[in-house]
């Protein structure tokens, strides 16, 4: 299936800026696609699909799109 | 020397020092501004009138070596809301006061007559002094001629064009070590001491030093503390980022206002980004980390510098950028740059200008998207004092009656900052029961509904966020008190050791026995003498309410409205 990851703040550096779209497997969660980019689950604040917060085990569905945020703050 | 409080009385401009009294002396920062105001300014007093007063407040621990504890507190009846006000920045000013022996200023009355006036506090006091040079000028001039006239180790609090004309959405500047500026921002209390005929203040520089009753455990404490700020990944990325980090994350959750609040998305939103904003600060040899006072740790101010690499701003903030950006639809970070500074020169909150901006925009005053208008406006118009730029300057409420606007995003007549209650539905709780409109500094729902600090809340469900915004509110009361920045709480809600370090600081600085309950009933003591302020001032439950068109018009990409009663927001009192 078919799934667009965005990536924000330092999780860009050295990966992508622009969303993009990626294959994954049937059953396919966060956490694997998180782990597929190199990126380590401890530094990993916020998940979102499709603009809503979600379980690092939530099951992707096809066009789902994945945003994946560091630990991040302001106000 | 114990502190004193310096009273400054403008009707027959004198001055005196008075002893803190007992009741005051447990107090700092807003605990003190509000148990001042609410104790000495009539509730329904003309806010722009001789009997309220202006009182400037240090925190409990301003002057201190106390990592990030230079916030200073203005309070008064705001002349835009009508209720009680806090609003506190960073700068130079706070520790200065602190260190020269200042609990508290008090200024009071109005003179009569068109003179105006600089006050200058030193170890001696505080005189008045007749002001011509500096009026009608912006505060950037006062900045530059205080330093010629004093030296540029002064601090200063300052008004700009806009707190001379009294417009309710005039800020206080405060200067900060590198002589920019730092805004206490919202309700128009640069309109306040406008109305007082007062300028400037400067405040003379000090090698004094705060006394420390236990000084060996006041420095391990803040040994802990620090180290509890420093290790925490938000203060890391607020270092690189800015507080602009938050452009992409909630325009992702569908809460950033957009177009007057007509949508929780902006297509520009990768334009005015903190993570543009930082490849722009690092490719124009700018600073991506500033500190606003010394002994700040975490830095998230930053030197923004122009195409040709001249500095242009600093002080950037998120509010700020959305509210040009998103609200109005500007994805130039340039031109946001040049309306921020000259919002800051002027001397005229960046949020409530510019969401009154974008009512403008909806009632056909300029386009959507035309910063450049902006910033025309800015100059000919709220700087020169013209009708139009006098009700812009007073704020997103007057743009609305003045040009029959009904969809105006204001609580208590303050407009609403950048995250929208329909999709992040903890913050409408704070924006509805703050004491003080709507500023979403009073109980940052945000940490806890979008951030995942402090634990989690699902930002879109009604379930649990009174109890949220209740519980922020009350901290965010005792931490105001302080004189700490409210960043601080990234890691007082996640590091176990970060809360007990900062009240073991209070404890040395003063050598009192406080414990984390005497924290929380200071904070709730706090919001309840703001909310008896408030009622006596005419307020209601029926006050506590957002606009209607939250619960009526469906936001995108969620599609949410605004879906929690008023019933249930009244039970935020019960406690």
């Amino acid at each position: 299936m078919d799934i667009t990851i965005k990536l924000f703040a330092y999780f860009r550096d050295g990966r992508f800026k622009e969303a993009a779209s990626r294959f994954f497997d049937e059953g396919a969660t966060p956490q694997e696609v998180i782990t597929s980019l190199g990126i380590k689950m401890n530094d990993v604040g916020v998940i979102m699909v499709n603009h809503r917060h979600a379980d690092p085990a939530y099951c992707l569905q096809q066009d789902d799109v994945l945003s994946i945020f560091p630990k991040i703050g302001g106000g | 020397m114990a502190d004193k409080i310096y009273r400054v009385n403008m009707t027959d401009l004198s001055t005196s020092t008075e002893d803190v009294p007992a009741d005051w002396m447990g107090h700092g920062g807003r605990g003190l501004t509000s148990t001042i105001v609410a104790a000495e300014v009539e509730p329904t007093c003309h806010p722009l009138g001789k009997n309220n007063k202006l009182v400037i407040a240090p925190g409990l621990l301003s002057g201190t070596t106390a990592a990030n504890s230079g916030r200073i507190s203005f309070g008064a009846k705001s002349p835009l809301t009508g209720t009680i006000k806090e609003s506190n920045a960073g700068g130079t000013a706070a520790q200065m006061l602190a260190k020269l022996g200042c609990k508290a200023i008090i200024i009071e009355g109005m003179p009569e007559g068109d003179s105006w006036y600089n006050l200058h506090f030193t170890a001696d006091g505080i005189t008045i002094n007749e002001e011509t040079e500096l009026i009608g000028k912006g505060n950037f001039a006062v900045v530059d001629a205080v330093a010629a006239r004093l030296g540029d180790k002064h601090g200063i609090i300052s008004i700009g064009q806009a707190g001379e004309m009294k417009m309710l959405a005039a800020n206080l500047s405060i200067k900060d070590p590198d002589s920019h500026l730092r805004s206490g921002g919202r309700g128009g209390l640069g309109a306040v001491m406008g109305s007082k005929h007062i300028k400037f203040i400067a405040i003379d520089p000090t090698d004094a030093k705060v006394e420390i009753a236990d000084k060996d455990a006041f420095l391990a404490a803040n040994r802990v503390f620090t180290k509890a700020l420093v290790d925490h990944p938000i203060s890391q990325g607020l270092g690189q980022y800015g507080t602009n980090v938050l452009v992409n994350i909630i325009n992702e959750a569908g809460g950033l206002p957009t177009r007057n609040f007509t949508s929780g998305q902006f297509d520009g939103h990768e334009e005015i980004s903190g993570e543009t904003m930082y490849d722009m600060i690092v490719e124009r040899e700018g600073k991506p980390k500033h500190n606003c006072h010394k002994g700040c740790v975490i830095q998230c101010s930053q030197i923004y510098n122009d195409i040709n690499k001249e500095y242009k701003t600093s002080g950037f903030e998120y509010e700020s950028i959305w509210a040009m950006g998103a609200d109005c639809c500007v994805d130039n970070l340039d031109q946001i740059a040049e309306a921020d500074q000259l919002m800051d020169d002027i001397g005229i909150d960046t949020i409530e200008t510019s969401v009154a901006f974008g009512v403008a925009m909806e009632g056909g005053v300029l386009e959507f998207g035309d910063g450049a208008g902006i910033c025309r406006i800015l100059k000919e118009d709220v700087a020169a004092g013209s009708p139009l730029g006098r009700i812009i300057g007073c704020g997103a409420g007057s743009v609305g009656r003045a040009f029959g606007v009904t969809r105006v995003p204001v609580v208590k007549n303050q407009a609403i900052p950048a995250y929208d209650p329909r999709a992040i539905k903890g913050i409408g709780i704070t924006y509805a029961t703050s004491t003080q409109g709507a500023d979403h500094t009073m109980g940052y729902t945000i940490a806890t509904n979008i951030l995942g600090v402090g634990g989690s809340l699902d930002p879109l469900s009604k379930e649990g966020q009174v109890e949220l915004s209740r519980n922020l509110q009350i901290a965010t009361a005792a931490i105001d008190s302080t004189g700490m920045c409210l960043f601080i709480a990234f890691a007082a809600l996640d590091d176990a050791t970060c809360l007990p370090a900062l009240i073991d600081m209070l404890n040395a600085r003063f050598g009192i026995g406080l414990t984390a309950d005497d924290v929380t009933n200071l904070g709730m003591s706090i919001l309840k003498t703001e909310h008896e302020f408030n009622l006596a001032a005419g307020f209601t439950n029926k006050d506590d309410r957002l606009p209607e068109f939250f619960s009526e018009e469906p936001i995108a990409p969620l599609n949410v409205v605004w879906d929690i009663s008023g019933e249930e927001i009244d039970t935020f009192w019960d406690f």
